[in-house]
């Protein structure tokens, strides 16, 4: 299973008539059991671009190929449950084979067992996230796309949400394509990471990190930060 | 406790009224009463309500289907809106009695006019209404249906009829008001019984306290219905809105 992605441009039109470019050229192809991180400034059109990999947005220049019958599970910016059923049913309106066993183990990772009955609106936006990411998980996706599943989390929240997403990326060979504007994140997350200029993001360049991600040790880290924020991304 | 109180005041202004302006042209409430239970007695008062109640329920069934059905349609497609928006601005503004005087005229003076004519006076406010609530359906969610592949029913089910929902209560709700006061107009002017047709007779015969006892007999059968169906379903449909942390 493979994703490959050759956009040449993606634009809009506003309420009054102006057009808007939000893609200039991105050309990207993703191997199953990799994680892919867009990585680019806030504004840029990650989001945009994702809207177009998952096939949500059909309205663009390019092609995206990507096996017809994939199993997408998607985890949006906002949570986007459904506020009129709780937790364990949103899961499973949305995963209808999901076994007992795969969900309890989903929910011990996630730590949403005393959850399951809630509503959303009882939620905090940490566990609405995690719920979210247990509802593409339970999908047993061939393709997991997180849209900054750590905006706007505080740190320590930050950190073991990441560290959860790296447990279950783990667990599963699959496509995942992670969208974030935060360095850390994508150098922790990610095997090849694709740098995105400012809008209209284009592709600045692919960089492949090629230690596994349980191996990586805060020095690896820095390491490669360092190189990255040589490049002087915001600047080209 | 209040509530009963209201009632009593009610009671007693009405007896007071009835003194003061003389029985022959308002009865006092024993003889109302007396009027409900002769009507009672000899099963008139029941066949009429049930005629009535169930004129209501047929045409309040048909008007919120139909109009539930084109409302999310003309909220979903641009096009079906464009062509229907004359159409119900034209429902919309005809005047009931045109409505029912007409469907007589072209159906004779059978059930299925009456009852079609009581439903098409409610159906532009309900087709209004479900349009509005298919407006502010959240495309978020819907495109959490498609990422998720879920299939058509059960997306309409789970993810389109709960947002639904309070437009449909609130089109329940007004519609139901519309009909209760269509319903005695429309059997005034073409049906045999329910009533419309014994407050006409009365009218006819300046019978007021038959004239009184079938309208509060009336009113207390509408306000049950609001109290014990209405209601509850109003709540039900919103207990997740409640539960909020």
């Amino acid at each position: 299973m493979q994703l490959e992605a050759v956009i040449t441009g993606k634009a809009y039109r506003n309420a009054a008539g102006e057009q808007h470019d939000v893609l200039d050229k991105v050309e990207l192809s993703l191997r199953s059991g990799e994680v892919g991180v867009l990585f680019g400034p806030s504004g840029c059109g990650k989001s945009t671009l994702l809207r177009i990999l998952s096939g949500l947005d059909r309205d663009y220049q390019g092609h995206v190929s990507r096996p017809s019958q994939a199993r997408i599970g998607m985890v949006f910016q906002e949570p986007r449950l459904l506020p009129w059923r709780s937790v364990e049913d949103n899961i499973r309106l949305a995963a209808p084979g999901v076994d007992e066993a795969k969900l309890s183990a989903l929910f011990d990772v996630l730590e949403l067992s005393a959850h399951r009955s809630h509503f959303p609106s009882e939620l905090s936006l940490g566990l609405a996230r995690r719920v979210a990411l247990a509802r593409a998980l339970a999908v047993e996706p061939d393709f997991l796309i997180l849209d900054e599943p750590l905006a706007s989390l505080d740190d320590a929240l930050a950190a073991r949400l990441r560290q959860q997403i790296a447990t279950l990326i783990e667990g599963r060979t699959m496509l995942t394509l992670l969208v974030t504007h935060n360095l850390d994140d994508a150098v922790r997350l990610g095997d090849r990471l694709f740098l995105l200029s400012a809008r209209p993001a284009r592709l600045l360049r692919t960089h492949s990190i090629d230690r596994p991600r349980s191996a990586r040790s805060e020095a690896d880290i820095r390491a490669i930060r360092t190189d990255l924020a040589r490049l002087d991304l915001p600047n080209r | 406790m209040l509530r009963l109180i209201s009632v009593a005041v009610l009671l007693v202004t009405w007896w007071i009224a009835s003194l003061l302006v003389g029985g022959a042209k308002l009865p006092p409430p024993p003889a109302v009463l007396a009027a409900i239970v002769t009507e009672a007695k000899s099963g008139a008062l029941f066949l009429n309500l049930g005629a009535t109640l169930a004129r209501v329920t047929l045409s309040f069934a048909l008007a919120m289907t139909l109009g539930t059905a084109i409302g999310y349609w003309m909220g979903r497609v641009r096009l079906a809106d464009r062509l229907g928006d004359p159409w119900l601005i034209l429902l919309l503004n005809l005047p009931a009695l045109v409505v029912i005087v007409l469907a007589y005229i072209w159906a004779g003076l059978t059930e299925v006019a009456a009852i079609a004519a009581i439903a098409i006076n409610k159906l532009p406010t309900a087709v209004v209404t479900l349009r509005e609530g298919t407006r502010a359906l959240d495309p978020a969610l819907d495109e959490m249906a498609t990422v998720f592949a879920f299939p058509r029913g059960k997306a309409f089910r789970h993810v389109v009829l709960p947002q639904l929902a309070p437009y449909v209560a609130a089109a329940a709700r007004s519609g139901l008001a519309l009909i209760w006061k269509i319903v005695l107009v429309a059997e005034l002017l073409g049906r045999s019984n329910g009533v419309g047709f014994e407050i006409g007779v009365a009218f006819q015969l300046f019978d007021i306290p038959l004239l009184l006892a079938y309208s509060l007999s009336f009113a207390a059968v509408v306000l049950v219905i609001e109290t014990a169906l209405v209601q509850p379903f109003e709540v039900r449909v919103s207990r997740w809105r409640s539960r909020a942390a």
